[in-house]
């Protein structure tokens, strides 16, 4: 048999049907749901008299609206209250495989409570109606991000109407570091490729140095894909995958777990696969990155400066260049480490799993805040998470330094809760996109690693975490 | 909309997404290059100042049904509240050299129309409507093309399903159902090779 990308056994094996034009229907396994972006996919469906197809696919949880404190005084917003309840209802009606409402231990950011609890499994399609679904590709799956009335699709018909990517590889080799995570390496990616440069491939993350990640760190990857224009990330299935996934809440068992790590060995570009494209990186020349604009491939090393868009000769690129440094308040060629910050966030489906928290409490051990930053939040991506951390003694950590605790959700990723950048105010911060107002209206986002941004809250400036170690 | 990498965020700020519905996104359409202030869902918007160096806020493009875009144009999430947006404003086509994935597929699905061109041509198409009052293009889904003012006509691919989708506003839902003894006899094959993944 010829040898297979990744990507291509994953897409073989769940095409149920293909047109004339190659828009093939796909069979899904695993439907992930959350408030935002499902009301009208159920709303739809109830009007068309429709029935799900197969309600023991979904999984679903509240996480953009839920507020990350006080929540024994519930959701304060009425608007958001109404979304999480409208989700509370329309899952009371039509049924899951599991649901973790607000306020539930195991309830947090769709994409982290997934993979946590054995609901991604590797083989498996697994969509959502959030473009960062392509994070669940760290675990060999075909992980979409699809919109509302892809989501009613889905439920009314098991299927997706999709056209079959281009195959991407980025290889990055060699030994990453100390300081350098995950987060860097992906950011260094989208820093050479840029933000379209993935658009209409599906990107298979492969080479030493994303073998060396734990499977953490290999989500954090996947999960910026996306940002990357590729709508899915991938990682073969490793001893570590495997490791990962034994014993969780919905792993298979016994027998059956035998059978499936049989077939998720399978998971892997063969030899001799040939991809569309290939990029290639020095993980060892990877440095710790921040971006300086509002686009994550606007990004430099810590020990770099801010470009001056005088020396970009694309015009259009100029234009965005000069456009983004306005917003960003920055002026040409100051020193990333010279940026000061007002307000720090560690949390997203990016980075806000224990290893994360790990990371920054590494950093922010016996330290304290610097007193030019207002806050520094930290939000775990789940309840269990958070337990997790606080077994740890993790919670102590932040706490003495003068970070604040927080209840897990997606909190100040894009600020639809009350967690929000105030205009103007500048932010360190662990999450996904730096976009214009993500943070809130008129807010200022750089984008960094976990370690670095307890590093930028401990100095009150953008600081190299391998030299405060 | 001359500028690259225009995000969902942007089209559409989250504020906005709180709605269980699907409808009246459009006068938040680009909410915050659009006014002054910043929006709030529910609130009546006609009163808002606007910013007068909003493309969409100048006289001359008032009505506009065709956005004219750079690269990478609706990057960023899958909230399918950007399609709406724009689809609620007034908009029909949107012709631009790149598109974000999972945009350009919302997009079909709302009856808006995505049109890739060469980046030569959008440049064109740009350098003509900024030198020309009350520019207008018409686009013919039907043939694929598009016609300049001056008479060029410039010719477009969409995937023949999606064009026949929206030609004839099928639905998508119940075009798929026609295939449910397929998808019926692949299930039940799965759940045999793989049962774990029907716990
Ligand atoms: S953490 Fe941010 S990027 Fe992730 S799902 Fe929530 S809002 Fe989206």
């Amino acid at each position: 048999m010829q040898a297979q990308t990744l990507y291509e056994k994953l897409w073989s094996s769940h095409v149920v049907h293909v047109e004339d034009d190659g828009t093939a229907l796909i069979y899904i396994d695993r439907h992930l749901v959350h408030e935002v972006t499902s009301p009208q996919a159920f709303e739809g469906l109830k009007l068309a008299g429709r029935k799900p197809w197969r309600v023991d696919s979904i999984v679903a949880t509240a996480d953009h609206n839920t507020p990350t404190d006080h929540w024994e005084m519930g959701i304060q917003d009425p608007v958001s209250r109404q979304q999480v309840e409208t989700l509370d209802s329309n899952i009371r009606e039509v049924g899951a495989l599991a649901y973790f409402p607000f306020k539930d231990e195991r309830q947090g950011i769709v994409h982290v409570i997934g993979p946590e609890n054995g609901a991604t499994l590797p083989g498996m399609t697994v969509v959502c109606g959030d473009s960062h679904t392509s994070t669940h590709g760290a675990f060999a799956c075909l992980a979409h991000g699809i919109g509302t009335s892809e989501v009613e699709h889905v439920m009314a018909t098991q299927c997706l109407l999709q056209k079959k990517s281009k195959t991407m590889l980025v290889r990055v080799d060699g030994q990453l570091g100390a300081g350098v995570t995950a987060k860097d390496v992906v950011l260094a990616i989208i820093g050479r490729i840029g933000t379209a440069g993935g658009t209409g491939y599906a990107i298979e993350f492969g080479g030493s140095a994303i073998r060396s990640l734990s499977m953490e760190g290999r989500m954090t990857i996947c999960n910026m894909a996306i940002e990357a224009g590729a709508r899915a990330g991938l990682v073969a299935v490793d001893d570590q995958t495997v490791a990962y996934l034994k014993d969780r809440p919905f792993s298979p068992r016994g027998e059956q777990w035998d059978r499936a790590v049989a077939y998720w060995r399978t998971l892997h570009s063969d030899d001799g696969a040939v991809f569309d494209a290939v990029v290639e990186l020095n993980g060892a020349a990877i440095k710790p990155q921040v971006t300086w604009g509002t686009s994550p491939e606007m990004v430099a090393a810590i020990d770099g400066i801010v470009p001056d868009p005088v020396l970009e000769k694309d015009p259009v690129k100029r234009e965005g260049m000069e456009r983004a440094l306005q917003y960003m308040g920055l002026n040409p060629r100051t020193p990333i480490n010279a940026i000061a910050i007002d307000k720090v966030f560690i949390g997203s489906c990016t980075n806000s799993r224990i290893e994360d928290l790990r990371a920054a409490a590494f950093v922010a051990r016996g330290r304290r805040k610097a007193d030019n930053v207002k806050l520094v939040l930290v939000v775990p991506g789940s309840g269990l998470v958070k337990r997790q951390a606080e077994a740890e003694g993790l919670d102590k950590i932040f706490i003495a330094a003068g970070f604040e605790w927080r209840e897990p959700g997606c909190s100040m990723c894009l600020a639809m809760n009350a967690d929000r950048l105030e205009p103007g105010e500048r932010c360190a911060s662990t999450s996904n996109r730096n976009f214009e107002g993500r943070q809130g209206a008129g807010g200022r986002t750089h984008l960094v690693s976990p370690a670095m941004a307890a590093a930028a809250a401990i100095a009150g400036r953008f600081a190299d975490v391998r030299e405060l170690a | 909309m001359d500028r690259a990498n225009v995000d969902t965020d942007a089209i559409i700020p989250k504020q906005f997404l709180k709605s269980i519905k699907r409808s009246g996104f459009g006068p938040n359409l680009f909410d915050e290059w659009r006014y002054l202030d910043v929006g709030q869902p529910g609130q009546d918007n006609s009163g808002r100042p606007r910013n007068p160096d909003f493309v969409l806020n100048q006289a001359r493009y008032q009505g506009a049904q065709i956005l004219l875009a750079r690269d990478n144009f609706g990057c960023g999430s899958s909230r399918e509240h950007a399609p709406w947006a724009l689809e609620d404003f007034g908009f029909r086509v949107i012709i631009g050299p790149s598109f974000a994935d999972i945009f350009f597929n919302n997009c079909f699905k709302n009856g808006l129309l995505p049109i890739k061109l060469d980046a030569v041509e959008v440049d064109a198409l740009f350098a003509q409507c900024l030198g020309a009052n009350g520019y207008r293009l018409s686009v013919d889904l039907e043939t694929q093309t598009i016609t300049r003012p001056d008479g060029k006509v410039i010719p477009f691919n969409v995937d023949p399903f999606r064009r026949e989708c929206l030609l004839n506003g099928w639905d998508d839902i119940g075009l798929t159902l026609r295939h449910a003894d397929k998808i019926r006899e692949f299930e039940a094959r799965r759940r045999i090779e793989q049962p774990w993944l029907f716990a």
